[in-house]
């Protein structure tokens, strides 16, 4: 066992790209939720987005087309959700998982080809001066550019939902649907957009693992990580930047204990793969402990059907 | 202009409708799927449904049929409970992979003896490792209110590196030159979950999911814990005034389910399986899923949406072995069907009106 092998510089670097599918999944989830919406199909949204990105890229020899792919996979596919919960008034908790259970499947069915395929690189950002410098350079500098999306994208929320009329609408719409429904909103237009945005950005995420963190196509990839993100977003208590903390944090935890397993702790390789599970469950249990609902931020009509009866 | 107008009480006769009309409409569906895939759609639905119950080599598939039906049953059943009361369980794989490695170590510890009582001391340790583990969401959530959903379903990805370490270490077969897996029960017959009559595919695995819809349909129908849980479920707020336990109701919905799930991998792991491997475990507990809400949450119900669904697996492998269809195609079949499914639903709660909606 040796942990000085463990670089803290190149364990950061590496913290931002494996929290970077869960950020941008989290993300988009945190939208869906503020409208009123729990959509807990964000694993099969992320595993279609994985393969349509996955392909794509692979076909078109551009990860950029390959991103767009798979966030257009993404919403198509969140908009079977939406028309079943927002439409026909199905049950959110089943649609979602029935999302999930309909996405793994149609991803391993559009993926058979694909096992074993190596997919077009993504490059960097900055010119590689940059990134080579020491410490800043790994860090700041040196990432693909899909982690700079990410970044843009929680500060893009964050004002969104803060400044924008069009975020106040979504709010308002997630605190008190019928409110806003009195007010003239359109509550399903509302709600449908917000689903769209979420299943994008779930489906980026996933692109983001099968072209760049992994970088290959297999079965069931996503092992759980749209169910990280859905912790995520109850751990940020429905706030963007604490978002990227709850996904920096895991993040840190996955290298560190790949970084442990390839260092040989006298610890098996299983009980440290589960490590971040354990740790996402007693994260969200310190966070809920004791606190209702409301307390913890959650929108106030959150999960619940919108019929408008007249 | 379509408008939906709300029943005052769900329609019973669409309620019992809509499973049926969705299943028409998943073969529809997954026909052009298969359409889309280069097969015969009609030739792979045959292959599917019709085959394997009165084709040609029905005799071979037919026992599949309750062997694959057995573990849907058995842990549909647990799920329903909660599921009518609002009380989320969507762990069952874990419960289930748990309750098959504490019940087969159970056993093995005990090798080569031969003795009556190994085989129901495992099928005991399976239901209490189930148990165990559903507990953990279920505490958690009576006592530190965190969400059953996500806890529960983390936990499956906790059970299967369990899985992983103990069929490559504490389980291993000492004399397996090395390979991961336990012993296989087929060389342990203390401790072997046979076909009791040759050819059915009735093993005790399949006799538990029977007497499990037995009790679970008295339970519902007859006893106060049913009524507490229909009441939870449809009327939250006056189960509270009716002085219904949350807590309690939480802790026995979440206790059952995971000991029926774990008695399933137990009973699978002793007899189709035959031994604790990486794999061993193929998605019944999400399958499972399905089978509650196509069987309307109902035991009769789970029972008919089990074999179902246990023919859709066993015509899946037809379809893999004739057709050369991909085993994903019917992994997504079984997720559209439950997308109609619940589809389907709206017309249960809603009437839908053709013409101008009235003004209010």
């Amino acid at each position: 066992m040796d942990l000085s092998a463990i670089n803290p510089v190149l364990l950061i670097a590496s913290l931002m790209v494996a929290a970077t599918p869960i950020l941008l999944a989290a993300l988009g989830e945190l939208v869906v939720e503020k409208a009123g919406v729990l959509n807990l199909g964000v694993e099969g949204m992320m595993i279609t987005g994985a393969i349509c990105g996955f392909a794509i890229a692979v076909e078109t020899g551009s990860p950029v087309i390959g991103f767009l792919a798979a966030a257009i996979g993404g919403a198509l596919l969140s908009m079977l959700f939406g028309i079943l919960t927002q439409y026909l008034m199905s049950n959110q908790v089943a649609t979602g998982l029935a999302l999930t259970l309909f996405g793994l499947g149609i991803s391993s069915l559009l993926g058979q080809d694909y096992v074993g395929v190596r997919p077009p690189l993504t490059g960097g950002l900055f010119p590689d001066a940059l990134a080579d410098l020491p410490v800043v350079g790994p860090i700041i500098f040196g990432h693909d550019w899909m982690v700079y999306v990410s970044l843009g994208l929680v500060a893009g929320i964050w004002a969104f939902l803060k400044y924008s009329r069009a975020g106040l609408i979504l709010r308002a719409v997630g605190e008190s649907h019928d409110a806003a429904h009195a007010l003239g909103y359109n509550v399903i237009a509302v709600r449908l957009a917000a689903i769209a945005f979420g299943g994008a950005c779930a489906g980026l995420g996933g692109a983001y693992l099968s072209l760049i963190r992994v970088p290959q196509w297999t079965e069931g990839m996503t092992a759980g990580a749209g169910w990280i993100a859905l912790a995520i977003v109850v751990f940020a208590g429905w706030r963007p930047w604490r978002v990227l903390i709850g996904a920096y944090l895991f993040g840190g935890v996955t290298v560190l204990q790949l970084n442990l397993q390839a260092a040989g702790v006298a610890v098996s390789a299983e009980y440290l793969s589960m490590s971040p599970y354990l740790i996402t469950i007693l994260v969200l249990v310190l966070i809920s402990a004791g606190r209702g609902r409301a307390a913890l931020g959650a929108p106030a009509s959150l999960g619940r059907s919108f019929h408008a009866s007249h | 202009m379509i408008s939906l107008i709300q029943r005052p009480e769900p329609s019973r006769a669409w309620s019992l409708a809509t499973p049926l009309l969705a299943v028409l409409v998943t073969m529809i569906a997954g026909g052009i799927m298969f359409a889309a895939l280069g097969k015969n759609p009609v030739e792979a639905i045959k292959v599917i449904f019709y085959d394997p119950i009165l084709g040609e080599f029905a005799f071979y598939y037919r026992g599949q049929l309750l062997v694959k039906a057995a573990p849907l049953i058995l842990i549909a059943i647990g799920l329903s409970l909660g599921f009518r009361a609002g009380i989320w369980n969507i762990g069952a794989e874990g419960q289930y992979i748990i309750g098959a490695v504490v019940g087969a170590g159970l056993g093995l510890a005990f090798f080569p003896l031969d003795a009556w009582w190994i085989y129901p001391l495992m099928v005991f340790g399976g239901a209490l490792g189930g148990f165990l583990w559903a507990m953990i969401p279920g505490v958690l959530r009576v006592a530190f209110n965190t969400n059953e959903i996500l806890v529960s379903l983390l936990l499956v990805y906790v059970a299967e590196n369990i899985l992983a370490s103990m069929s490559t270490g504490l389980l291993q077969n000492p004399d397996g030159q090395g390979f991961p897996g336990s012993r296989n029960f087929r060389d342990f017959p203390a401790a072997y979950n046979p076909e009791l009559i040759a050819g059915t595919g009735m093993h005790w695995g399949v006799v538990a999911a029977f007497i499990a819809v037995i009790f679970a349909y008295i339970v519902l129908a007859r006893h106060i814990l049913g009524f507490q849980i229909r009441l939870t479920g449809e009327a939250p707020r006056a189960a509270r005034f009716a002085g219904v336990n949350p807590t309690r109701l939480v802790l026995l919905c979440f206790g059952i389910s995971g000991a029926l799930a774990g008695m399933a991998g137990l009973f699978e792991v002793s007899g189709p399986a035959g031994q604790i491997s990486i794999d061993f475990n193929v998605g019944y507990g999400f399958t499972a899923i399905i089978v509650a809400f196509l069987g309307r949450l109902h035991p009769i119900g789970i029972l008919l949406a089990g074999l179902l669904m246990a023919l859709t697996y066993i015509g899946g492998e037809a379809a893999q072995a004739q057709l050369g269809l991909p085993a994903a195609a019917i992994q997504a079949f079984q997720g559209m069907l439950l997308f109609f499914l619940l589809a389907g639903d709206v017309l249960t709660n809603y009437r839908i009106r053709f013409g101008r909606a009235e003004a209010a």
